[in-house]
């Protein structure tokens, strides 16, 4: 098991290597730093003075791969390459264009997107499944029927409505919990009401539906058929053997998201005000600063590959017919 | 008028989309074993009526993508050379000319006569009052607004719904008269058949959604010459028109994107899949790096670098509508590429459960070539992977321009879509009385579409995958309902 854990720890590494390589071309090579500092001070009328200053500020006035001004190892890491791109692996990310540490920011910004990510997977999961096996203990009859209809519905609106909407009714309407922005220690909960509901809300269709396939696969089976057999209960049947063994495709399934809550949600806490790491992509995507934007893509796919090991881990967890070699 | 045709290179995609599709379709109409799993889709009664709504998104789409640019009427005359207007029209824009060209001041409501907000008017003996002025097109032909306006619409929507009524009367005959010509048992005879329901196509369905159809696109088209019947937005352009304009942008999204990626998923999922070794080792990494970078991070920064790219050699585009046509191509080249890790991993684990069965093997032996292989025994056996997940995919991708739009890295600005018009409307949120048509027109426009997206490619999957076609049989669930396949990707959620 520890052997399998280290050897996958291994194979990750091309990959971050890989993702490295991909932000590296895309935002160095495809564009020249002296295209990116003409697009930020503005296309037409820019002297060379400012570009070369920009560069300065910003240490993107070096070569990119292989620097010919510096002697012995110098020559490769005095470069853009190895102090943009090769120092995420040490998680030195570097200042943002209003010149605070990212780092920082990131840590800091990591908990208020926990503060509603974490609620919104748990309750979500528990949710989801309880109208799945509802819909599948009526199956073929028309409360499934319409509860498909529903999910059916609820899949064809765009996240934005369940935001606007929600935000319309619940705090504008009804004035039960303001209407965006974050609190410290024991105000934060009543801000973080709505964005909770509507997050569950908003994937409430397509998750639905999609355990329902998985129960109805279950159903199947015929260990099921050897259940009914033995004079179980209906109820007893899919409570006990089917949710049981249904539960591992989809805690599986949900593990890998698990590393990603810590990025937030991007919509959510933009409309809702709250200073997590969503809205601190999307704040640097609008005023163009491609360090953050560069970060937060390196974090990213090291969380998504976290969350990959952790499903293999839980495989073996849940299911015991499952060995890691 | 003189004109000089335009053909962006979106369109250009779409019209090659569209003969693909006709080659396609004659294909399948040769043989008889492609056409059955087609037969399935065709009785079922949500997917034909979902297709039925979609035709109608489908024509609004195809007339927006004929793009020219009308001449520029010049007093010099019999210079020889005509000029070209820089505007790039679309034959949509020419039959919506009204539409376009009857532009307010701002907002305005939907069937309002006045504008949304108060304006000093001056009265003729010079004195000046605050005051809603009246439109200048909207409602226009009313004497007295506050009486007559009630009446009026009701009228003109009852006249547009009964012109749509006869058309769909002559539909339905006609429908009559070719399907009685079919059984040789006469016209009355067959639509006694559709409107008991006894027909293996589900014509009722299709008959009662067309009607719907009909109904309100007549009353919108009877009423949109003399009303903003969605409203004007900020600059007081019609909402209703942008709607329009929005459905092809959804479209062309939801379709190219598939069809851009489609090449290169099927070359190396194949490859990996049948050749392993180190192809396979190759491809996994490709796509499994790509996979690792959450999707809307990966769109955002390319399409910020494509940005910077734009601005920084603005001589390559000679339109306005050229810069925003070629964003557009490339938001779903990076969409495609994002999306395309998932159809080459099913295609290669498709590959490699396909090159051990026994009639590949027997064709190896036979000393046929690995390509004929490929072309004549595993593609023509991944195909309903293709097809569905192309399906599937058209939803996620017309809500994912909404919320890229959203975030900045979606259309042009300058190009009307859903995404654009939420955004805009986002912003009077806070005015108070709200600003709440565009949003409603976007909504109801983008539920129309995804909803019939969904319920359509429902009927496609379960007519073609033979999990979900045995999962039915086996559960006796209601045999028309469809469970659903892996949940659409959102790409809210994941950042």
């Amino acid at each position: 098991m520890l052997n399998y854990i280290i050897r996958r720890l291994f194979y990750a590494i091309p990959i971050l290597i890989g993702v490295n390589l991909i932000t590296f071309t895309l935002f160095f090579v495809v564009n020249t730093p002296d295209d990116m500092a003409r697009m930020q001070l503005g296309i037409k009328r820019v002297t060379p003075d400012a570009i070369i200053k920009w560069k300065q500020e910003r240490g993107y006035d070096k070569p990119l791969l292989f620097n010919e001004g510096e002697q012995g190892l110098a020559q490769l890491t005095r470069t853009i390459f190895f102090e943009k791109s090769v120092a995420m692996f040490a998680f030195r990310f570097g200042r943002a264009d209003d010149g605070r540490d990212i780092a920082y920011e990131i840590k800091s910004r990591m908990m208020p997107s926990l503060a509603i990510a974490l609620p919104v997977f748990v309750l979500g999961l528990g949710v989801y499944v309880v109208f799945a096996l509802t819909m599948v203990f009526f199956r073929a009859t028309y409360v499934d029927f319409w509860g498909v209809v529903l999910c059916v519905a609820l899949m064809s609106i765009s996240s934005l409505f369940y935001i606007i909407a929600g935000q319309f009714l619940i705090s504008k309407l009804w004035h039960l919990v303001p209407i965006s922005g974050y609190g410290q220690h024991m105000d934060v909960a009543k801000f973080l009401v709505l964005p909770v509901i509507i997050g569950v809300a908003s994937s409430a269709g397509a998750n639905t539906r999609w355990y329902r396939t998985l129960f109805l696969e279950e159903m199947g089976k015929d260990y099921v058929r050897t259940a009914r057999a033995k004079g179980l209960a209906e109820s007893i049947v899919l409570f006990r053997h089917v949710l049981r063994n249904a539960l591992i495709p989809i805690l599986t399934g949900a593990v890998v998201v698990i590393p990603l809550l810590f990025l937030g949600s991007l919509i959510a806490e933009s409309f809702f005000g709250i200073p997590g790491l969503g809205s601190y992509t999307i704040d640097a995507i609008n005023s163009q600063d491609f360090a953050v934007v560069r970060a937060m893509v390196f974090l990213g796919s090291l969380l998504y590959i976290v969350g990959l090991i952790l499903t293999d881990i839980s495989y073996t967890l849940v299911d015991p017919r499952i060995r890691l070699e | 008028m003189s004109f000089k045709p335009v053909i962006l290179w979106t369109d250009a995609l779409v019209y090659l989309l569209v003969a693909g599709l006709f080659v396609f379709a004659w294909y399948v109409w040769r043989n008889e074993h492609l056409l059955v799993p087609w037969r399935r889709v065709a009785h079922s009664a949500s997917g034909m009526s979902a297709l039925t709504v979609l035709v109608f998104f489908i024509s609004v789409g195809m007339l927006d993508t004929m793009h020219f640019r009308p001449a520029i009427e010049n007093g010099g005359g019999g210079m020889g050379e005509t000029a070209y207007s820089v505007e790039v029209l679309s034959l949509l824009d020419l039959v919506a000319a009204p539409l376009r060209t009857r532009v307010e001041k701002t907002y305005s409501a939907p069937f309002a006569a006045h504008l949304y907000a108060k304006e000093t008017v001056e009265l003729p003996d010079g004195g000046q009052v605050r005051e809603f002025p009246r439109l200048k097109y909207g409602g226009a032909h009313l004497q007295d607004p506050e009486t007559e306006r009630m009446a009026d619409v009701i009228r003109r929507s009852a006249a547009g719904a009964a012109m749509g009524l006869v058309i769909w009367g002559f539909a339905i005959v006609s429908l009559g008269i070719l399907l009685g010509r079919g059984d040789g048992k006469g016209w009355r005879c067959a639509l006694s058949a559709v409107f008991c329901g006894s027909t293996a196509v589900p014509w009722r369905a299709i008959c009662i959604t067309l009607a719907l159809m009909l109904l309100f696109s007549g009353a919108a088209l009877a009423l949109c010459g003399y009303y903003h019947i969605f409203g004007t937005d900020k600059v007081g352009q019609d909402v209703f028109y942008q709607s329009l304009k929005g459905v092809r942008t959804g479209l062309v999204i939801g379709t190219l994107t598939t069809l851009m990626m489609l090449p290169f998923a099927l070359l190396l999922g194949i490859t990996a899949g049948y050749f392993r070794g180190w192809a396979d080792d190759i491809i996994q990494y490709l796509y499994t790096t790509l996979s690792s970078i959450p999707g809307v991070l990966l769109i955002a920064a390319a399409v910020l670098m494509m940005q910077v790219y734009m601005e920084t050699h603005p001589e390559l585009f000679d339109t306005i509508a050229a810069r925003a046509d070629l964003r557009l191509l490339f938001l779903c080249l990076i969409l495609g590429v994002t999306s395309w890790t998932g159809l080459c991993r099913l295609l290669r684990g498709e590959a490699l459960k396909l090159r051990e069965m026994e009639y590949i093997q027997a064709a190896h032996a036979f000393g046929v070539s690995h390509w004929r292989i490929i072309t004549r025994h595993i593609l023509p056996n991944v195909m309903h992977i293709v097809l569905i997940s192309t399906v599937m995919d058209f939803s996620g991708l017309v809500l994912a321009e909404a919320v890229l739009s959203y975030v900045g890295v979606g259309v042009d600005p300058s190009m009307i879509s859903f995404g654009t018009m939420i955004n805009a409307a986002r912003l009077e949120m806070a005015r108070e009385p709200m600003v709440w048509w565009a949003l409603l027109a976007a909504f109801t426009f983008m539920f129309a579409l995804v909803l019939s997206a969904n319920l359509f490619a429902d009927a496609v999957q379960s007519a073609f995958d033979p999990r979900i076609r045995i999962l039915s049989i086996k559960t006796g669930a209601l045999r028309r309902k469809k469970s659903g396949g892996e949940p659409a990707r959102t790409y809210s959620e994941t950042p």
